[in-house]
């Protein structure tokens, strides 16, 4: 991270490490918590709503595999026209949640407006900032996801247990599951991101002057 | 001593355009502020202070003239030695105070000399023993919203100071305190000035700024209306107090 101009008398360093950058995103988040919830909650709803289709599928194929003849019939029926539906939901629904964040950083940035223009008189460059609200968010984005995939999964699960009661357990897709809640986990981080990028971009953009005395 | 210009203007002039109609906010201004100096910048609101303000410390860029500082000319400088500039040559103080609200007081005057790649435990240091001398040696570990607005000022210049910068740029800095606070910001940075060596631009209407200041220039309507030196200020000091 570090970098040095050439053929200067001094040598001009500026830095941050990411120590200092992971600790200024942690106090952030915790510190506007209710703004941090917002982003967060809209990362768990999307992540939650793809886990419960995914662990859906995961117990259907385990029912495919495992399960006795009669219900396996009537299953394959109407597994085509769902996965179209499914794909359509999913997208739309991770689409949402991408505008979300937008929407939720940029008052962000907004609202700490002062504070990224103070930064910047203290010699903050402008990567210091973008690198502090992806930081941010791509941390809302692990435990955003991780809540998701919980919920999610547990809502697919309850169903399948009443309508199956017993069979779940015969079936259970353990492997399955797994690779799709690290799937859901990659996929709610990898929004998060990308929510953020033009936020961070707002904010890194600010010049210092007008940042200072914007009252909010 | 010689005098030495750490801070130079030639034909200095900002427009705003105010939707199509042009702004003249500064008008030509050429100043030479030298180093160790205490220089109050006074004027009426709307008189252009902030902007001639802004352009000194880098924040802005004139439409026409040249700002130098430590002869350098900022409008050849590019983002990364803009910031270094910033980070190291200039120490910021603002009327509102502008310290960082997640962060301690301790933090707060770290951050300076962590952008400047100072290690840490040099840098707590560092910052421990120049809160000290701003008075707030308690208070290391205190939140900015658990402190009085003197105290945050303390740590503001606490902070301006972490990269023992050649100028100290003070942006209204009794505006939000109180007379008697006002009155210990000043002489506290006044004595910064004389044991640091470090120069001080003041942009300020507090009269109370003109008994610690080696000049005063006077602005009025994007113009340097006039610029006094300690000498002819001492009568007028006398009015002010006499005023208050």
């Amino acid at each position: 991270m570090q970098e040095s101009v050439p053929g200067k008398k001094i040598d001009k360093q500026l830095t941050l490490p990411l120590r200092h950058a992971l600790n200024m995103s942690i106090r952030n988040i915790k510190i506007r918590f209710g703004r941090s919830i917002i982003v967060t909650s809209s990362i768990i709803l999307g992540i939650a709503f793809l886990m419960s289709i995914l662990a859906n599928n995961a117990f259907m194929a385990g029912i495919l595999e495992k399960g006795p003849e009669h219900i396996k019939i009537a299953l394959q029926q109407d597994i085509e026209e769902m996965k179209i539906r499914q794909i359509w939901l999913v997208s739309l629904s991770l689409l949402v949640c991408v505008v979300g964040i937008v929407n939720a950083m940029l008052m962000a940035v907004t609202e700490r407006a002062r504070e990224i223009g103070t930064m910047k008189c203290l010699g903050a460059l402008d990567k210091y900032i973008v690198e502090i609200f992806l930081l941010e968010s791509s941390m809302q984005g692990v435990i955003g996801s991780i809540i998701g995939v919980i919920f999610g999964f547990a809502a697919s699960f309850i169903v399948y247990l009443l309508k199956y009661k017993g069979l779940v357990w015969s079936i259970f897709p353990t492997e399955l599951l797994l690779k799709y809640s690290l799937f859901s986990i990659l996929l709610g981080v990898i929004i998060s991101v990308i929510g953020a990028i033009y936020p961070a971009y707002v904010s890194a953009k600010m010049e210092p002057a007008e940042a200072i005395r914007r009252e909010v | 001593m010689p005098k030495e210009a750490i801070v130079r203007t030639i034909g200095l002039k900002k427009t705003f355009l105010l939707g199509k109609i042009p702004l003249h906010v500064l008008k030509g201004i050429d100043i030479e502020i030298y180093r160790g100096e205490y220089i109050s910048i006074m004027g009426p609101s709307g008189s252009g202070k902030t902007t001639l303000f802004n352009m000194i410390g880098g924040l802005d860029k004139p439409t026409e003239g040249k700002v130098y500082i430590d002869e350098v000319d900022i409008a050849q400088l590019d983002a990364y030695e803009l910031a270094w500039l910033r980070c190291r040559k200039i120490g910021y103080i603002f009327q509102t105070f502008n310290l960082i609200p997640v962060m301690t007081a301790l933090e707060n005057v770290m951050l300076p000399m962590i952008f400047g790649g100072m290690e840490n435990d040099e840098a707590m240091n560092k910052a421990k023993s120049l809160l000290e001398t701003v008075g707030l040696g308690e208070r290391l570990h205190h939140k900015p919203f658990e402190l009085s607005g003197g105290q945050q000022q303390r740590v503001a210049i606490a902070r301006a100071l972490a990269n023992d910068p050649a100028i100290i740029l003070a942006d209204e800095p009794t505006g939000n305190l109180d007379l008697k606070t006002g009155k210990e910001i000043i002489h506290l940075l006044k004595e910064m000035n004389k044991n640091k060596e470090v120069s001080i631009i003041t942009a300020t209407h507090d009269l109370k700024m003109l008994d610690v200041s080696d000049r005063v220039i006077w602005i009025r309507d994007g113009m340097i209306e006039r610029i006094e030196d300690r000498e002819n200020l001492q009568i007028k000091v006398g009015e002010v107090e006499g005023e208050e």
